[in-house]
């Protein structure tokens, strides 16, 4: 059973794709473009859709999704972490 | 696999654009004639009126938009034949002539000099002959390549990006293999991906004239900004549903021009396409804006992928909803045509989810009502550019 899918392996966030997830779950995930599995602890709960790190990230990083950046951390960032509006902000406007 | 070389069945115009709805509309060309619009569709079974708040002192460009939203709105070709109400003779006269060289049916009048009540009288009488000519028309076996379609997404969230964007863009790629006309829009809305779209223009000089309707919306956004635009783009919906940045929202949306299609030429707002394959138009990313903009452009399908569940339709151009969000499509069932959760669990492939749209595509194009149909929802939403004069 899939818990969360990752575009592309260089990506730094997967995609949660099932309800009532919580801390402290190890989750089982699909990337993708290279389709492979991986195995994730998350350190809070995290609602479906939502993103986590699936690898670390400092302050001021780049986060990259579908290979591609889409946004800057605004705080550091460990792998299982919710990764949203609270820890990143757009490089735009 | 699906067979887009069966026909399906649609009204062929006079100008030989294939349509599939038969709508006879009342349009107002300004606020004030709602009212009469109204009473004349509450007279003539059959008929449709189309009231909205603008069409009085607008000028320069803004007017523009509006006389070609008006003309493109009454040329569709899921409109059959049109009366058109405006408070004076001239601008009244301007869009029937816009719409008659299409070949349609379509009457204007004035309600200067005349008042509602004799208006809404000869209106009617008008209306009453245009529902017989309109309910006489048959269907007949159209090339599926013959339908244009547009798409733009709503309320999207993560699934978007992965399951019901790339489902519109499968389905875009296998229908331009078909030499359809298709569109794709929302220039605010592919901030953070703009660079992956000039690459798929066809040449350069397509390339420049998406950049410029790129940075022309950039611009506007500049210029009236007082945050970084959070909770307006992306959306409360959106950031519920998971999208923390413009720049993720913009890359699930593109998702929806596939993998194939190449960018042949780009639009003003409500500007109609001059040849088959895919257009970008410049437009708002608001979901009834775009769409009323589709529809005046001449589209007659639309393909609205949804995450968190937008429940949006327009009162000419059906609007099919596919959404890979269990959770929408568990809690707002009657708003999705074409579930494609399944894609998320791997029970299904692109290929397949894409195909499923397709068929929902020939199905709603043979007359099977969509969602939004049955459900009501008529959003008819002008683009202003700014204030009156």
């Amino acid at each position: 059973m899939i818990q969360f899918i990752v575009h592309d392996e260089d990506d730094s966030v997967g995609v949660v794709t099932v309800e009532g997830l919580n801390e402290n779950d190890t989750l089982t995930g699909w990337i993708m473009d290279q389709d492979v599995l991986i195995d994730i602890k998350i350190n809070q709960d995290i609602p479906i859709g939502h993103k986590i790190a699936i690898k670390d990230l400092n302050k001021d990083d780049t986060v990259i999704k579908y290979g591609v950046d889409i946004g800057r951390t605004i705080s550091q960032i460990k792998v299982g972490d919710h990764l949203h509006v609270h820890n990143v902000k757009t490089k735009r406007w | 696999m699906i067979n887009l070389n069966e026909k399906i069945y649609g009204y062929r115009r006079d100008n030989n654009r294939v349509g599939i709805r038969n709508y006879v509309l009342i349009l107002p060309v300004d606020d004030i004639s709602n009212a009469a619009c109204e009473a004349v569709s509450n007279n003539i079974k059959g008929t449709i009126a189309l009231p909205h708040p603008y069409g009085r002192l607008q000028f320069g460009e803004d007017l523009d938009l509006h006389f070609r939203t008006m003309i493109g709105t009454g040329s569709n070709p899921n409109v059959a034949a049109v009366i058109v109400i405006g408070i004076e003779p001239g601008w009244t006269q301007k869009i029937v002539d816009g719409i008659a060289s299409t070949g349609k049916p379509v009457q204007g009048f004035s309600i200067e000099k005349n008042g509602d009540i004799q208006t809404i009288a000869d209106a009617s009488k008008a209306a009453y002959d245009m529902v017989h000519y309109a309910t006489g028309l048959q269907r007949e076996p159209c090339d599926i390549g013959e339908l244009w379609v547009s798409t733009k997404c709503g309320e999207s969230d993560t699934t978007s990006g992965f399951g019901s964007n790339p489902t519109v863009g499968n389905a875009f790629d296998k229908l331009y293999e078909i030499d359809s006309t298709l569109l794709f829009g929302e220039t605010s809305e592919v901030t953070g991906g703009e660079h992956l779209i000039k690459e798929r223009c066809a040449n350069d000089a397509v390339a420049e004239q998406f950049m410029f309707m790129f940075n022309r919306y950039q611009d506007m956004i500049e210029r009236f900004k007082t945050d970084d635009l959070s909770e307006s783009q992306p959306t409360k919906g959106n950031i519920e549903g998971g999208l923390t940045t413009i720049e993720e929202k913009a890359l699930g949306n593109i998702q929806k021009i596939g993998k194939k299609c190449v960018v042949d030429g780009v639009l003003d707002k409500a500007e109609m396409p001059t040849s088959k394959g895919l257009w970008f138009m410049d437009s708002s990313s608001a979901a009834a804006e775009m769409v009323t903009l589709c529809a005046a452009s001449g589209y007659v399908a639309h393909l609205f992928p949804t995450g968190q569940g937008n429940i949006i339709g327009n009162p000419i151009l059906p609007v099919i909803k596919i959404c890979a969000n269990p959770r929408t499509v568990r809690t707002m069932s009657e708003h999705i045509d074409v579930d494609v959760t399944g894609l998320l669990n791997r029970d299904i492939n692109l290929d397949q989810a894409g195909d499923m749209l397709l068929e929902s595509l020939i199905h709603t194009s043979n007359g099977r009502m969509t969602a939004a149909e049955i459900l009501g929802h008529q959003e008819f939403v002008l683009t202003r550019l700014y204030e009156s004069a």
